[in-house]
């Protein structure tokens, strides 16, 4: 029972020491600039003085949130397997314009277009990420490299595409965009749900998407834990070699975490076009990509985190503006995510390595006991979550478990 | 010699032409591989009447892009060969490209060089206590170094140059002093003799005028640094008990430490260095432009990266691989229809590799390559010049595509990326 009890005050321990830490951290940078930290964060957290500005900024944190949670699930489910997709920016961008030039060329009753739309960006999401996984299988390139390049080569090509065939605005405009989506192609947004809630309309609409993120999201969750597919998935991530010995073609399966993490990756930027954008342009959101790497981090790959790490990031985005506005160097926000994301990765392994040391400790009071009392405590409370891949490569994981 | 002549005689000999091109060891056909690859450069330079392609602007261009992906890939090696996988890389640069401009603004270029590697240093430091100390995967650490690299030097910027110094929050004020740089006499400075030969646009001599004038000519300070930098590693890591201590690291971390090797200590060593380099080639690019720009890294930390494992983790392989990728990004810039040349390059190279292949009797093999040669001819003949948006990633995808043709014989330290923790293996 104290076990238990221990191993759920480990499993908190990290993200609570982690959040601590970057606290301390971003209150003494700003302390360093001679401004006042309880002042910064009263700033930060202040979402407005009347009810419609305070629906406004959480409406917007939302719609920050909504691309944020799918680029962090599409890196999630190639961490799982232990691969790296660092090429969800490449993939959501050529996905995105793609997409929306597909959307502006044709006109389909509402429902079908939108789908159209959709299962274009998550069929080039796929292709785009599935070269990585193709290269990986037959020629051994390193997932890290090839995602890296195939990151340039898609910027290179939306760019291409934009100034060139896809050009959809007039020639002279200074922003250059696609053609606009038409009425039918778009999400409607969910202000009748918020009014229906009785909370005040706020100024710009909340992304229709946040549906069908929550539904991805479910999708993913129900795929990774409860399918034979997300079993050989997670074991390979943990152990390719035992995976391998228990038929799993480790192949095949890195191409296929490939393609599903690519078409999540696809749909990074829908939320945004069929939302507000209606077109891709050179002002388009970029950058979620990368984002979408750090909240995969911070939310340990499992789709309840990833949203909650989402909302976290979309929250201190928001907070940029409001600290500009009071002559605070908004760049503290990028300081604040990076450090909750390093003291995350720390405070996991060094929670981690805590409950390892407690559970031999335990294992060491109760003796030379049974093979299985060893077993039952080595795995840390980190164990079904991201951060465990960070032990997945050590060879002495096979050892810990003999132990 | 004598090994190979002995590992020979259990072979059937494949004729005297045979044994003059691939005989005589590695040396022999690294020679053999340069002159190849000249007298083809020079060939299509001829063929295609793209002066650009071997043209000594183009070639000391190449060398000031080669450089800074060079010096971060070198900073790849110092760490990897010690067993911590540095995506880092990246922002260590971005750190560098910042200390430059903020030192170099006060007190010179030489300032310019400390601060950036300091600042350099400073990233490999935090990712040697994240994957050493505390046992952090390393590519998730290197990630997160380079989201707080992009944040800590916005806000420096945005703390440091503001009213007064000429600087902004995505731009430092210009340096105080420039570097010097350095022309071979005679040669290619003064009465320039090279530069004579290679107007005249003659088959071989021409291109050679070129690449050397373009190696010799104006060469700066950083650049010549750096270069040598690349045998000094090779010295220092391969050729001493230092650097055969440092490699156990990121071969067999626990061997090398019950060895007596101290383990900890090398890899924090190997990885703050690693750091400096990279600073250093932010320095670089400080350097040619004469400013701190924002994103001026432009992925070169990456990119350095891709040329260490297209080196396979060798200080010579990795020259290599900068040199070619500071090759395409140099053609690319200087002339969209030079790049058209290079497509006349690969149609050759690939048909070489088909006849290749359908000597050895592999047909399908031959025959993909041979397609694709004739797409590339093709593709030579009928397209003009290339678009902004595609030529931008030429290099990228050179990177790509010799990666996949070569990746498969690289092998990387035994140990590299793995978390060592005393005891526990």
């Amino acid at each position: 029972m104290s076990g238990l009890v221990r191993r759920v005050g480990l499993s908190l321990l990290g993200p609570v020491l982690a959040v601590l830490v970057a606290l301390v951290i971003s209150a003494a940078v700003i302390a360093l600039i001679g401004e006042n930290p309880v002042e910064a964060f009263r700033v930060m957290t202040d979402l407005g003085d009347s009810p419609s500005q305070q629906v406004q900024s959480i409406v917007v944190i939302l719609n920050r949130a909504v691309p944020l949670f799918l680029s962090g699930l599409a890196v999630a489910v190639a961490f799982r397997m232990g691969l790296f997709n660092i090429g969800v920016e490449g993939q959501y961008r050529l996905a995105t314009i793609l997409a929306a030039a597909v959307g502006a060329a044709v006109v389909l009753p509402g429902p079908l277009h939108v789908l159209l739309i959709v299962v274009v960006a998550m069929v080039v999401g796929a292709l785009w990420a599935g070269i990585v996984g193709v290269l990986k299988v037959t020629r051994g390139v390193s997932e890290v490299i090839s995602s890296i390049m195939l990151n340039f080569i898609a910027l290179g090509l939306a760019s291409f595409l934009l100034t060139g065939p896809l050009r959809g605005s007039p020639p002279g405009a200074s922003i250059v965009t696609t053609a606009e989506i038409p009425e039918s192609g778009r999400v409607p947004s969910l202000n009748g749900l918020l009014t229906a809630l009785g909370l005040a309309t706020p100024r710009s609409g909340l992304y229709g998407f946040l549906v069908m993120a929550l539904v991805v999201g479910v999708v993913v969750a129900v795929l990774l834990k409860r399918t034979r597919f997300g079993f050989d998935l997670r074991a390979t991530g943990l152990s390719p070699s035992a995976a391998t010995a228990s038929g799993v073609d480790a192949r095949g399966m890195v191409v296929k975490t490939m393609l599903i993490s690519g078409a999540i990756a696809g749909l990074v930027g829908l939320p945004d076009l069929l939302g507000s954008q209606y077109d891709y342009g050179t002002e388009f959101t970029a950058g979620l990509g990368f984002l979408g790497i750090a909240v995969a981090l911070l939310g340990r790959s499992s789709p309840l985190g990833i949203a909650l790490a989402a909302l976290l990031f979309a929250f201190l985005d928001r907070a940029a503006l409001p600290l500009q506005f009071a002559d605070i160097p908004s760049s503290v926000v990028t300081i604040i995510q990076g450090t909750i994301v390093l003291a995350v990765v720390i405070a996991n392994e060094v929670a981690g390595r805590l409950a390892l040391r407690s559970a031999e400790r335990a294992g060491a009071t109760a003796g030379p006991g049974p093979q299985t009392d060893g077993d039952d405590g080595v795995p840390p409370p980190t164990a079904p979550d991201g951060g465990q891949r960070v032990r997945t490569g050590a060879p002495g994981t096979p050892e810990d478990v003999q132990a | 010699m004598s090994t190979t002549a002995a590992t020979r005689t259990g072979r059937p000999s494949r004729g005297p032409l045979t044994d003059l091109l691939t005989g005589g060891g590695r040396a022999r056909r690294l020679l053999w591989l340069l002159v190849g690859l000249w007298v083809l450069f020079s060939l299509v330079r001829v063929l295609s009447g793209e002066q650009e392609l071997t043209s000594s602007s183009t070639l000391s261009a190449a060398l000031l892009l080669a450089v800074p992906i060079g010096l971060a890939a070198l900073g790849g090696l110092w760490s990897e060969r010690a067993g911590v996988v540095n995506i880092g890389l990246e922002g260590m640069m971005i750190l560098g490209t910042w200390g430059a401009g903020w030192a170099g603004y006060q007190w010179g270029w030489v300032g310019a060089v400390v601060g950036g590697m300091v600042f350099g240093a400073a990233g490999g430091l935090l990712h040697a206590i994240a994957t050493v100390t505390f046992g952090v995967d390393h590519v998730v650490s290197g990630v997160a170094i380079n989201i707080l690299a992009a944040g800590v030097v916005r806000f420096l910027s945005e703390l440091l140059f503001t009213e007064g110094t000429g600087g902004g929050p995505t731009q430092s004020p210009s340096l105080a002093s420039d570097p010097p740089s350095f022309s071979l006499p005679v040669l290619s400075s003064g009465p320039d003799l090279l530069s004579g030969l290679e107007r005249q646009h003659w088959f071989l001599v021409s291109d050679l005028a070129g690449l050397l004038r373009g190696l010799t000519n104006g060469v700066g300070l950083l650049t010549l640094l750096a270069v040598l930098l690349v045998p000094v590693s090779y010295l220092l890591l391969w050729h001493t008990a230092f650097g055969l201590r440092l490699r156990s690291c990121g071969e067999n971390p626990a061997a090398a430490d019950s060895l007596g090797v101290p383990v900890y200590r090398l890899k924090y060593l190997a990885v703050v260095v690693s750091g400096a380099l990279a600073g250093l080639g932010g320095v670089f690019l400080v350097f040619v432009a004469g400013i701190y720009r924002e994103g001026q890294t432009g992925g070169r930390g990456f990119i350095g990266l891709a040329a260490l494992i297209f080196g396979n983790w060798r200080p010579g392989g990795l020259a290599a691989g900068a040199g070619l990728f500071g090759f395409a990004d140099a053609l690319q810039l200087r002339s969209q229809t030079a790049v058209v040349a290079l497509l006349l390059l690969i149609a050759v190279l690939l048909a070489v590799l088909a006849v290749h292949q359908a000597v050895r009797r592999r047909l399908l093999q031959a025959v993909i390559a041979g397609v694709f040669a004739v797409a590339a001819l093709v593709g030579f003949l009928t397209i003009d010049r290339l678009p902004e948006g595609i030529v931008f990633f030429t290099p990228h995808l050179t990177t790509l595509l010799v990666l996949s043709l070569a990746s498969q014989r690289l092998r990387m330290p035994k140990a590299d990326g793995l978390v060592y923790r005393r005891g526990e293996h």
